[in-house]
This record gives C-alpha cells, structure tokens and sequence, in this order.
C-alpha cells in the first residue's frame, strides 16, 4: 500500500515526534530510578554491599555486547533505507541476537546474587539494584521482541526504504535503552 | 508522504561514521574500566568516569539517534526533559544529604 501523503504543521513526521516525547517521559522515569539508587546507596545495614558482589568484567563484556547491538542497528537502518533485504534481516537478526545475549548475562548475573544472598528484599542496595536493572532489562526485552518483529515484517516483504522510518523509531528505542545502560553502568558499577 | 518527509528531515551519518563511533565507544569503555582498575586514578575517579560516561553518551545520541542533524525539536524534546531528570535527581541528593552545600558528602 502506497503511505498518503501527510502535512504536519512542524514539518516533521508525526510518528517521530510521538517518540521524541516518549523518551523523553522514559528520561524522567530512568532518572527517578537512577536517583532513588543514589539517595540510598551505602545505606544498607547489612550485606551483601555493592564492593563484595558487583562483577565488573561480566558486566563490561556485557555492556560491550549492547555498545555492538546499537552498532547493528544503525547497520540495520542503512541497509533498509538503501533496499537491501538481505542485509537489513541480517543486522536485525544480529541486534536481537546481542539484546538477548545481554538479557542472558543479565540472567546469570541476577542469578548469581541470588545464590550469594543479595535478593529485591535484602537490603536498600538489593531493592534499589534490582528495580534499577530488571526495568532497564525488561526495556531491553520488549526491544527484542520489537526487532524481532521487524525481522518478521522483512521476511514477508514488508520492510521496504519506505518502511524505513519504522527501522528508525525501532533504532531509536534502542539506542535510548543503550544510553541509560551507559548511565547505570557508571553509576551503579564503576562509581562505588 | 509521511515517510518520505522523515528523510527530507536529515541525512543519515554514512556506515564508515558508524562504524568509528563504535569503535571510539569500546575505546571509551576499555578506558572506563582501566581507570577503575588503577589505584592512581581513584582521587579523580568520580569526574573521569562521568566524563567519559556523558562522552559516550553524548555519541549515541548524536550520532546513532541522528540528533546531530536531524530537527532542533527533537534535541528539544530530549534535552528538556532529561535536564529535569537531572535537576530532580541532584535536588534529591541535596535533599537527602548525599551532597552538602559545605562540599563534603554524608
């Protein structure tokens, strides 16, 4: 189906700047969570503390995996403004693969404080780490499951340059769950 | 057409762009950890490492989120709210004494 012509008074298309103004709301909702992490860091009164249970080097690998994820999207969205099927299935298929690889080390990750005593109901860095990075994760999730479905509309035939702009927003959320991800790793791994 | 005007909006940054800017990333983060890892650094750990956060930061959104070229308005859309995120975030460490008016922290 050919898309209709649509004149907005910005100029700009309307879908995007929906978007726009989405992030923007998931800005004041990471920030709020990012900060109540802070206000009650080095508050707990009892263990496991941030120093005896964050793993760094899993955690930079995984941070690496998402930094190439973004990277894949981009691709993505090149290939897709420039007709290219195959390559647009390709680096989709390679960003939910790199999404679910980072979701995966999540897993392993949680997994492990658990077994080490660190559980949402432990102590304030427990409570505060958890909400922090199972939203982002969970954000991360629906973001998976969003490229997959892209992908899927690629195999039908649905994903043309004029659908690039579907490509694009998918990219944008996924950038932004990128961006907080670069935030939280500082803030709540390498700043103790 | 709607997705016709979206493209009139910017000109996409070309893949050899994208690809640098991957790679000054990884260099990014490789130094992020690095300066975790030595002693020398710990004194001025808390500026590097924001630094080098809103550097990376700043990358994505410029260049993988086109904001870089595409429309003012949605720099503004972006920008606004997050300086509010970050002003409610810094009034709240003041307000539960992470940061004091005196410099020193609780």
């Amino acid at each position: 189906m050919t898309a209709v012509a649509q004149h907005t008074s910005t100029g700009l298309d309307n879908r995007k700047l929906g978007f726009w103004m989405f992030i923007g709301s998931e800005c004041l909702l990471f920030g709020s969570l990012i900060s109540t992490y802070l206000v009650y860091h080095g508050r707990s009164v009892s263990g496991p503390t941030p120093d005896e249970i964050l793993n760094i080097p899993l955690t930079s690998v995984s941070t690496f995996v998402l930094l190439m994820s973004s990277l894949a999207m981009v691709l993505a969205l090149a290939a897709v403004t420039r007709g290219d099927r195959l390559w647009t299935r390709v680096w989709l298929l390679a960003t939910a693969g790199l999404g679910l690889t980072f979701l995966g080390m999540q897993a392993y990750e949680f997994t492990t404080f658990v077994h080490e005593g660190l559980t949402i109901k432990t102590n304030l860095f427990g409570s505060t780490f958890f909400v922090l990075t199972g939203t982002h994760g969970a954000h991360v999730a629906v973001g998976v499951l969003w490229l997959l479905t892209q992908f899927v509309r690629s195999l039908q035939g649905k994903l043309g340059p004029e659908k690039a702009i579907n490509v694009e927003i998918t990219g944008l959320y996924w950038h932004f769950v990128d961006v907080v991800w670069i935030v939280i790793f500082t803030v709540v791994y390498l700043l103790r | 057409m709607s997705d016709q005007l979206s493209h009139a909006e910017h000109q996409h940054p070309s893949v050899a762009t994208y690809v640098t800017v991957a790679a000054v990333l990884t260099v990014i983060t490789l130094v992020e950890v690095g300066v975790f890892y030595i002693p020398t650094f710990h004194p001025v750990l808390a500026p590097v490492l924001l630094t080098l956060s809103a550097t990376k930061f700043a990358l994505v959104v410029m260049f993988y989120m086109h904001l870089k070229s595409d429309s003012r308005i949605f720099t503004m859309m972006f920008s606004v709210p997050l300086l509010i995120a970050l002003a409610v975030g810094i009034a709240l460490l003041f307000l539960f004494g992470v940061f004091t008016l005196g410099g020193g922290g609780a």
